[in-house]
């Protein structure tokens, strides 16, 4: 990966249009409902964004970004639970994607699907230390196949965000 | 698009999807016998599963949820959560299946008759 200086200007732009972009999504997936009856199943189309700036400016700010989001779309939409649940995941997974990322043996495909899987695992972690009960384990290979589903089609979508968001500059890796 | 890197890597998912399916399916399915009902982590209602009964939950800051046990199968038939998904989870009866109520922080869970001590001290 090239260290390239960027524009601060550009970098501030960037980083606020896709934080508003990563919270439109998370409001349209709060509109979707999902046939099937598991709590914690998300199809994470915000995660995008959170993509998208995780290969367009960088990795902190993916994950400074992605807490921003989850505190604000809680906040609006969601309640204290789904703060923490969405929290637990959203570290767990950006941290995943960061690692990957830097590892850099996968597309973004990969470092999507590894994303959504970490997600789901965080939140059911969490959901398991909240409630206090080890019994919602039993909604990991569902959550493990929707992870896996979702974070193909988030990570195609997602790179062909990532093009279009380096079109208008000169950075390149 | 694609790395080979990437397929391997979603092969090793779907595999330990199915792996973790199958132990779940194996091991921890059986009939059950008892029925914890928890809000946020402590044990509010304890009942057998073969004795018809209906109770109502006062939730975690508020809200209400319905559970009615019926021929040893729990279901959720009420709620006043938004989503709705714990009353459209259906019936359960075997050991590790659950009915959860993320907003209300409430979990309705079967236990076989030997691990209710466990379940209780955790």
């Amino acid at each position: 990966m090239k260290k390239e200086k960027k524009n601060k200007t550009y970098t501030i732009a960037v980083c606020g249009v896709l934080t508003a972009l990563a919270m439109i999504f998370g409001y349209i997936e709060s509109l979707i409902p999902i046939p099937v009856p598991i709590p914690g199943m998300k199809l994470g189309i915000a995660n995008i964004a959170i993509l998208t700036v995780l290969y367009a400016v960088g990795p902190w700010e993916a994950l400074i970004i992605n807490m921003i989001r989850i505190t604000l779309t809680s906040m609006m939409f969601g309640n204290f639970n789904s703060f923490l649940f969405s929290m637990a995941g959203g570290i767990l997974s950006m941290l995943v994607m960061i690692l990957l990322r830097k590892m850099n043996q996968f597309s973004m495909t990969g470092v999507s699907v590894a994303g959504g899987v970490a997600h789901n695992i965080g939140q059911i972690g969490a959901a398991m230390v909240i409630m206090g009960t080890s019994a919602i384990i039993y909604y990991l290979p569902v959550l493990l196949i929707t992870g896996v589903v979702a974070g193909i089609v988030i990570g195609i979508v997602g790179a062909m965000v990532t093009k279009r968001v380096k079109l208008g500059t000169k950075l390149e890796n | 698009m694609f790395k080979k890197k990437d397929l391997i890597l979603i092969g090793v998912m779907l595999i330990l999807c199915v792996i973790s399916y199958v132990a779940i399916q194996f091991f921890v399915k059986k009939d059950g016998s008892r029925v914890l009902v928890k809000v946020d982590g402590m044990v509010k209602y304890e009942h057998q599963l073969n004795q018809d009964t209906e109770l109502t939950v006062q939730g975690y800051q508020g809200g209400e949820n319905h559970i009615v046990i019926h021929d040893g199968k729990v279901s959720m038939t009420d709620a006043d959560c938004p989503d709705k998904l714990c009353v459209n989870m259906g019936k359960i009866s075997k050991t590790g299946e659950t009915i959860v109520c993320l907003p209300h922080r409430v979990v309705v869970e079967i236990t076989g008759a030997g691990d209710g001590v466990d379940s209780v001290v955790q």
